[in-house]
């Protein structure tokens, strides 16, 4: 006789993926290392935002990034030039970063360096404002970039987002001006969903609310290594 | 289509399920509960489950998706609300931010249905 069986699973459908952004956040923790998972659309400054952040934080800090962003080679080298460790990490055609293929670039980082002595590792995720939401990655905070230009309803049209990051930067405040929008409308959007998050309009070109970013950067540093900052912030 | 990989973590995560089990049952169904305030599209989903899952330890599983709304709570008026996805999340009434959110973030594998040979 065919008998059925039902078992009450009740667990999350990315426990797997989860388990895994544990595991991976372990390891940060047990370095010190804080680890922040950027993530946008295509083009909304991903890697200039992490240019700037390594000009100004490079001396200071010890950081390395895991480079998820592979449509094009010349990301990871861009950020070579500032001599700290690019773990480029084959996404395939994987429209967002798992904690699986993060894990293998927190192997690597291990294995080619010495990981006590890092202190942050940015997740560049792929350039997308869909799935990377879902998927974590091990990240202590998500950081969301949405540049001017792509307009101010995309709060309301990608809520899950914005509703899931720690810290929003409107990006390329500098072309403001030429367009019809105004930053306030997508800041109140965004805060509709998420009236945690913490917003910082900015502009890699001008440098306008980088120092703002830096700091915020450098609050979510694991303390217990920097005693010497922590006494100077 | 992101669906292509949330179907890989569903795959992944069954199958610790199954690989976890004593006797190893044959899979029938799997009962998933998914929230409208998740990056799933369940037709999409369908898809790429019935697609991915041949030659697979899952080929021929019935995949059911039961949908839940996003369901809001307002804590100003202590009431619940609906918020209109991709136009306004606050609350109708006082305008407050969603802060709660009470239904619709869910995306779990609510059951299986096994049999055993």
């Amino acid at each position: 006789m065919h008998q059925t069986f039902d078992a009450a699973l009740e667990i999350n459908l990315l426990h797997a993926n989860q388990a895994g952004a544990d595991r991976n956040r372990a390891h940060f923790d047990r370095w010190g290392i804080t680890c922040l998972n950027v993530m946008s659309s295509p083009g909304a400054g991903k890697t200039v935002l992490l240019e700037k952040t390594l000009a100004a934080l490079n001396k200071t800090l010890k950081i390395a990034i895991i480079e998820g962003d592979m449509t094009t080679e010349l990301d990871a080298d861009r950020l070579r030039k500032y001599g700290v460790p690019v773990i480029a990490i084959n996404t395939g055609r994987s429209c967002h970063l798992d904690s699986k293929m993060v894990s293998g670039g927190i192997h690597r980082l291990e294995h080619e360096y010495d990981p006590n002595e890092f202190d942050l590792v940015f997740v560049e995720n792929v350039g997308n404002l869909v799935c990377p939401a879902e998927f974590e990655v091990g990240e202590h905070q998500k950081v969301a970039l949405l540049s001017v230009t792509e307009g101010e309803d995309k709060p309301l049209k990608y809520p899950v987002m914005f509703r899931e990051a720690d810290c929003l930067l409107i990006t390329k405040t500098d072309l403001a001006p030429y367009l019809d929008i105004e930053i306030e409308r997508i800041e109140a959007n965004a805060r509709q969903i998420n009236p945690q998050v913490k917003i910082i309009p900015i502009s890699a070109k001008t440098g306008a609310g980088l120092e703002t970013w830096l700091n915020w950067v450098r609050s979510q540093l694991q303390n217990s290594k920097n005693p010497v900052l922590e006494l100077t912030r | 289509m992101h669906e292509t990989d949330m179907t890989k973590a569903l795959m992944m995560t069954v199958r610790d399920w199954w690989e976890s089990q004593e006797e190893t049952p044959k899979i029938e169904a799997v009962h998933l509960i998914v929230g409208a305030f998740t990056c799933v599209e369940p037709v999409s989903l369908e898809f790429a489950f019935t697609a991915q899952t041949q030659n697979t330890f899952l080929e021929g599983v019935k995949l059911n998706i039961k949908e839940t709304p996003l369901i809001a709570f307002c804590h100003s008026c202590q009431q619940e609300y609906k918020p209109e996805y991709g136009l306004q999340y606050s609350c109708p009434t006082c305008r407050s931010p969603m802060e709660d959110i009470r239904s619709g973030r869910e995306l779990k594998i609510d059951r299986i249905e096994y049999s055993l040979s």
